[in-house]
């Protein structure tokens, strides 16, 4: 079965959608989107709550059919075949669920033979990579949110996936277990597995994934590699020396530095990263030390509040404060949703604005 | 894809670890020993149905009384306990959607789940025939049963029959289970679906005494109920019998068609 799985995924790649739409009555919850994740991706799926991103997830997982359009997961339609395209597919949408009045281990053993195969024998390691070997005998009725996220993560790695698809996992999660779930998702992409991971949280994508598609209600505003993305921004780097005002010179005559200027405590100035490159040796050479020489973190953020709107979210993905309260973040998830007409109004601006010619869906990923 | 087998017994593990599951169970063991307590505490018999004379004879009347009392509300009560919530209990729990996610259709786990509410429907009613019958015997004794034709049948025989006619008592039982199922499936509602299926089986006693309607009687689902006293005739009836199967049926396979169809079919879109 495994074998059987991975020549599939040789073949198709492990996600291929293709003008995707789902409406419910007279409101289009996902509005035509295109998506290649291709095997060993770690995919960002990026937007504000209520863009799509779980309905996408679900009709990959072929728990609602799409109104139209086209969804592949390693070849297979998960609507006319559904255990097939699932067959090396786990993960879950929104908050993962279990059945309050068993034990977290017996809900897994439910599952792992619902998986069939050797699932049952995974039980034991993937209680301990999430840490829950000790509460999981007791009833999923008494866990807390983040316990039931850890579960939903231990249920998925039961199939010993080859995709993995996360919806916000990081939610519900305190500081700590937000990190130790960053540091599974990457270990499980070093080790192979594909990932397409939904998220609010902008820093979450940043971290962990190569490919990023920003969503807005229901449509792809952008789409292609994290590097991209960043290049279409035309680079804000922010420096720090021991001396501003000679940096400031050095930087007036460096070739393909615009902008510069004093900001604070440190110079800010528009380059490419080539030009980067050649500036810090130009600034070493001019005798100055430097201390700090990066992309403006933010402006990768103004160009995700850009690209979103995300107004009703905006505390969502703003810095590490956001990131450390999850919960507040999403306590309104259906925001943006609620009010697809006005959003709308706005998203031709969005898709013309700073992504250019990326905002186009890329084909060759 | 994993085997019926399989699902079918995480069905029956999960009632097993309800608290509504006993409930029923709790019904089919109080209601005959209630009534077998309260017979045993005056002189009268309850004269006025079918084997109500005979209790006092017979042990092995008690059981085709708590048949007919347990048409009105009890049974369908109790199936309806179940087969109401099996479903909608997925969609409370939202958790439709992380079994749908693992190597199992659809199709298997609806299959799963009315064969589970079936058995439990079955397990509570010849359980409460069990208790019945201790009940009845520890009071009347095991003697030989007066049939409806007023013959005697010897009490090994009779227990033979009662079996049968548990049997074709439950052939009502899958149709309420199937409408339960129905109505557990479209509204993901576990109380409405509950309270629905035992409002409909007891609407449907109401259309069987309107007037103008006596000739649809032997076709509405209140009259399979009384279908296995025709065993307990001589000679042995079984036109009721062989009329409450088609009937039953009749019920039974549009609304599990119906339900089958929606469950495979719907978005989940809860949990």
């Amino acid at each position: 079965m495994a074998a059987d799985a991975r020549a599939t995924a040789s073949d198709a790649p492990p996600i291929s959608v293709r003008g995707l739409v789902k409406r419910y009555g007279d409101v289009t919850a996902v509005a035509g989107v295109d998506l290649t994740v291709e095997a060993g991706d770690v995919y960002g799926y990026l937007g504000p709550n209520g863009a799509g991103k779980t309905t996408v997830l679900r009709m990959l997982l072929g728990l609602i059919r799409p109104t139209s359009g086209e969804v592949r997961v390693f070849g297979r339609d998960p609507q006319s075949d559904p255990v097939g395209a699932l067959r090396g597919v786990a993960g879950f949408v929104e908050a993962p669920k279990f059945y309050p009045y068993m034990t977290g281990r017996k809900n897994l053993e439910l599952l792992a033979d619902l998986d069939g195969g050797d699932a049952r024998s995974r039980i034991g390691e993937a209680l301990d990579i999430v840490e829950l070997t000790e509460r999981a005998k007791h009833k999923v009725g008494g866990y807390s949110h983040g316990m039931r996220q850890r579960l939903g993560v231990a249920a998925a790695l039961l199939r010993n996936p080859q995709l993995l698809l996360l919806d916000e996992p990081a939610t519900g999660l305190d500081p700590a277990g937000m990190r130790d779930m960053r540091a599974l998702v990457a270990r499980l992409s070093q080790a192979g597995t594909t990932v397409l991971l939904s998220s609010h949280l902008l820093n979450e994508v940043e971290e962990l994934c190569n490919r990023v598609a920003i969503v807005r209600t229901g449509t792809f505003v952008f789409e292609g590699r994290l590097d991209e993305l960043r290049a279409s921004m035309g680079g804000d780097w922010r420096l720090r020396t021991t001396d501003d005002v000679r940096a400031l010179a050095v930087l007036a005559e460096a070739p393909g530095i615009t902008n510069p200027r004093a900001d604070g405590l440190e110079v800010r100035f528009d380059a490419s990263e080539a030009a980067v490159e050649a500036l810090s040796v130009r600034l070493v050479e001019a005798g100055l030390a430097i201390r700090a020489l990066a992309p403006h973190a933010a402006a990768l953020e103004d160009l995700f509040f850009s690209l979103t709107e995300g107004d009703a979210n905006a505390g969502a993905v703003q810095g590490p404060g956001a990131a450390g309260d999850p919960e507040g973040a999403s306590g309104d998830p259906e925001s943006a949703a609620g009010n697809p007409e006005s959003a709308a109004g706005d998203l031709e601006n969005a898709a013309g604005d700073p992504a250019g010619p990326s905002a186009t869906p890329g084909e060759d990923a | 894809m994993v085997g019926l087998r399989t699902v079918y017994a995480w069905e029956i593990r999960k009632l097993l670890r309800q608290k509504r599951t006993y409930i029923g169970v709790a019904l089919a063991i109080g209601f005959p020993a209630l009534f077998v307590i309260a017979l045993s505490l005056q002189t009268g018999e309850p004269d006025d149905i079918a084997f109500g004379r005979y209790v006092r004879e017979s042990g092995l009347a008690i059981p085709p009384v708590m048949l007919i009392f347990g048409s009105i509300w009890l049974f369908p009560l109790i199936t309806s306990l179940v087969a109401g919530d099996i479903v909608a209990a997925e969609d409370h729990n939202g958790t439709l959607k992380t079994i749908l996610t693992r190597s199992v259709g659809r199709g298997r786990v609806f299959t799963a789940k009315v064969l589970a509410a079936l058995t439990y429907a079955l397990f509570a009613l010849f359980l409460m025939g069990i208790v019945a019958l201790i009940g009845g015997v520890l009071m009347s004794g095991f003697h030989p049963l007066t049939t409806l034709s007023g013959t005697t049948v010897s009490s090994k025989k009779a227990l033979l029959l009662l079996v049968v006619c548990f049997g074709i008592y439950f052939l009502p039982l899958i149709a309420v289970a199937s409408i339960a199922l129905l109505l557990s499936t479209l509204t993901h509602n576990s109380a409405g679906s509950v309270v629905g299926a035992l409002a409909i089986s007891i609407l449907l006693q109401l259309v069987a005494i309107l007037p103008g309607l006596e000739s649809l009687q032997p076709y509405l689902l209140p009259n399979q109920f009384n279908a296995w006293q025709g065993l307990l005739r001589t000679p042995a009836d079984w036109a009721p019998v062989i009329r409450a199967a088609w009937v039953c049926a009749l019920y039974a396979a549009p609304c599990l068609a119906w339900a089958a169809w929606s469950f495979s079919r719907r978005d989940v879109t809860g949990g």
